[in-house]
């Protein structure tokens, strides 16, 4: 399902505020909030295929909840 | 993104196919987590600060010296030796502290109540003084810790508690700026301004810190960034509405970008 | 109890200005930090300063107000130097909120006010400031004891982690006289393991000073209800062991086997060294009269006041203020109905020092009004002024 994505998150929504600044601010338009609240009663940012994993989120994000990775590519080149 | 039935990327652990970490949530001098609003932007400075001093290999001769705020509450959750001073007298501390220790990196941290109405007096001299400090200056244009009541950073129009109506020239006067301000001084170093409502501007605002102590390093006197941060709160606006508030109202009365280069001569100075 | 012992081997005296002296004490002492705002009877402490600092390795700022010279002295002090200030009246005022706040957070500094006379006690004891503190105080009664109190306030501000004062005046700051300079040792003191040096940043150890005390995420600290709770409990040791006075003539003086003085005058800084005279007069001419000078101002020195004032039938309270000091005389003598003030405002026209209040003779006519009308005479019979 994110075979597109160059990119991915790791969420931790348990310290999500849900103030929504990564859904504005995120490139690929790849951030919804979710349906359901977390531990303290926010909404949280859910990832959906296509991140970049531009960094975008993480910069904004006042409460430090994204952790952001970019897929390694050598796998394309056995042998290198 | 409009449609929720899109499928969920699980994000609840790293992934399994091969990748590489390009950002941490949070820094490792960050002992925990704060308890600002949602949408503040002042948590977000404190990232940006912590991952220079990080990136700078400063840690362990960084001694900061915090102020009266929202951001006051950090002393606890930065892994970093910390003076919690009095309202306003930070910049008057750093100097105590780097003149007894000129081998650390000092920063202050202070906000707009702090620096610019408190503590006005003390942050010029040190400016003029040349003290080899860094201030960190978060501007949000109210006093968020006690509520939102108007600053003399608060720009003209903006509502708060105490100038409910939006602030009016006539009766409350005309905001300072203190960047501006400070720019045209010598002994200064460094002076530049960002805003952490974009992730481009939080990109450059952390050059901006990390150019700042790169200059106290380089013992080139006196730097300033000042941060302007989103207070939806503060500011009567929701959590999303705050950079777009930022950048219509404040970054209208408060340009961003380098307001005295390293390097650049002081445009007034007195030495002239 | 003195503090002014000279070495039985005199020492070679230098003859210097007591702002100066103070000055060259405080470097012998390890200062290496003075900020300032000159304010007369303070400003020669800081031309001397702003002089000599620099060659002992040290800065003098010339600071914008007393609010920033204090907080930049805080800032010095939290890195463990040693780091002083100075100023007298509304500049003193002006550093109340800096000096409960180095109180409250355990930041030592010493805090000179060369005050321009003796209507600033409740200042420097009662403090402006705000929270549960006190302020160490020590008032010389003159140059040679402001030398070594100097000294003094540096050792007791690091040995409990607070703000001392240093309260002298005109006199002791501009009198020129011969003092004998040399480092006094007071003893060990306990590691600075508070002092911000940077380098516990980012081993999870930080370090913190902070008046609320809550420590970080990782490492909680008291907290304000448990660390004031500790501070005030610092301020009760103190206040049991660090009282000083000096007394002559009273029961508690043990120096003549006639100490049991019927009259105690009760006097602090320079106007103990007036009255010590005015006593020492009258005591020659017969009168069971002795005097008693509080050194330390807080802690007052309650318990040696109960005792030299036991057999005392007149506790006289001479002061230059209208009764500051005898608040803590009605505190602690051992007959509040005993007490009776002599002192007064008397100020010189400039504002700037002590009126003609100050003066042997008015203070021995002001004693003797308070004696009963057989004693006035000049020369009281033995058997009136010793009856046993």
């Amino acid at each position: 399902m994110t075979m597109s994505a160059r990119g991915t998150l790791v969420i931790d929504i348990d310290k999500c505020k849900g103030c929504e600044l990564c859904i504005a601010a995120c490139p690929p338009d790849v951030l919804t909030m979710s349906a359901t609240v977390n531990e303290t009663g926010y909404r949280y940012p859910e990832l959906h295929d296509g991140c970049t994993g531009c960094t975008a989120c993480q910069l904004v994000c006042p409460d430090h909840v994204f952790e952001v990775y970019r897929f390694d590519r050598s796998r394309a080149k056995p042998g290198t | 993104m409009t449609t929720q039935n899109i499928e969920i990327v699980p994000t609840g652990a790293p992934p399994q196919r091969p990748a590489t970490k390009v950002a941490d949530a949070s820094p490792s001098l960050m002992l925990g987590e704060h308890s600002l609003c949602p949408g503040c932007g002042e948590p977000v400075a404190l990232r940006i600060l912590l991952e220079t001093l990080q990136e700078l290999d400063i840690v362990q001769r960084s001694i900061g010296v915090v102020g009266h705020g929202c951001y006051g509450s950090f002393v606890r959750i930065m892994d970093i030796d910390v003076l919690q001073c009095l309202h306003g007298r930070a910049p008057s501390c750093a100097t105590g502290i780097k003149r007894m220790r000129p081998d650390t990196a000092v920063f202050t941290m202070q906000g707009d109540g702090d620096m610019v109405n408190e503590g006005l007096q003390e942050v010029i001299h040190t400016a003029a003084r040349g003290e080899n400090v860094t201030a960190i200056l978060l501007n949000n244009g109210v006093f968020g810790d006690t509520g939102g009541q108007q600053t003399a950073t608060t720009v003209l129009g903006q509502r708060t508690k105490t100038s409910i109506d939006g602030r009016d020239a006539e009766q409350h006067g005309h905001p300072i700026p203190i960047a501006d301000i400070i720019a045209r001084m010598d002994g200064v170093g460094y002076v530049a301004r960002g805003a952490v409502g974009t992730a481009g501007g939080v990109l450059r605002t952390k050059k901006m810190i990390r150019t700042a102590f790169e200059a106290q390093l380089a013992g080139e006197g006196f730097s300033l960034v000042e941060i302007l941060t989103m207070c939806p709160t503060g500011w009567f606006v929701t959590a999303p509405q705050g950079p777009d508030y930022l950048a219509e109202s404040m970054e209208q009365v408060y340009p961003l970008g380098d307001l005295h280069p390293r390097g650049s001569a002081a445009p007034h100075g007195a030495g002239r | 109890m003195t503090t002014t012992t000279q070495p039985a081997d005199a020492p070679t005296l230098q003859l210097m200005e007591g702002a100066a002296a103070i000055a060259e004490s405080a470097i012998l002492a390890g200062c290496r930090f003075f900020a300032g705002y000159p304010m007369s009877p303070f400003t020669p402490l800081l031309e001397h300063m702003a002089k000599v600092m620099p060659a002992a390795g040290g800065t003098c700022i010339n600071c914008e107000s007393e609010i920033e010279g204090v907080n930049m002295t805080l800032g010095a002090g939290s890195t463990g130097a040693r780091a002083a200030t100075g100023s007298c009246g509304q500049g003193i005022a002006l550093m109340q909120e800096a000096i409960a706040e180095a109180a409250l957070n355990e930041t030592p500094m010493v805090v000179f006010n060369l005050a321009r006379g003796q209507q600033d006690y409740f200042q420097a004891t009662r403090g402006g400031g705000w929270g549960d503190y006190r302020t160490i105080t020590l008032a010389p009664k003159d140059v040679p004891e402001a030398v070594e109190h100097t000294q003094l306030l540096f050792h007791l501000s690091e040995l409990y982690r607070a703000p001392t004062l240093l309260y002298g005046d005109p006199l002791i700051a501009q009198t020129r006289v011969g003092v004998h300079l040399r480092k006094i040792d007071y003893g060990p003191l306990p590691p600075k393991d508070w002092a911000l040096d940077g380098t516990s940043s980012g081993t999870g150890r930080s370090r913190q000073i902070w008046t609320w005390a809550m420590g970080k995420a990782t490492d909680p600290g008291l907290g304000p209800d448990l660390h004031w709770q500790k501070i005030a409990a610092k301020f009760d040791h103190i206040a049991e062991l660090e009282q000083r006075h000096e007394s002559r003539y009273c029961p508690d003086s043990r120096v003549d086997p006639e100490d049991d003085s019927d009259t105690v005058v009760v006097a602090f800084g320079s106007a103990a060294k007036f009255v010590e005279y005015v006593v020492e007069e009258l005591r020659a001419e017969g009168h069971r009269i002795g005097w008693f000078r509080p050194i330390t101002l807080w802690p007052f020195p309650s318990r040696a006041l109960a005792e030299a004032t036991r057999t005392a039938r007149r506790v006289l309270v001479f002061e230059l203020n209208s009764g500051q000091m005898l608040d803590d005389v009605r505190q602690y003598a051992h007959d509040r109905s005993a007490i009776r003030f002599i002192g007064g405002v008397s100020i010189h026209e400039s504002g700037l020092s002590y009126g003609p209040m100050l003066d042997a003779p008015e203070i021995r006519t002001r004693i003797l009004a308070a004696l009963p009308a057989e004693n006035r005479s000049g020369r009281p019979s033995a058997s009136i002024a010793n009856p046993r």
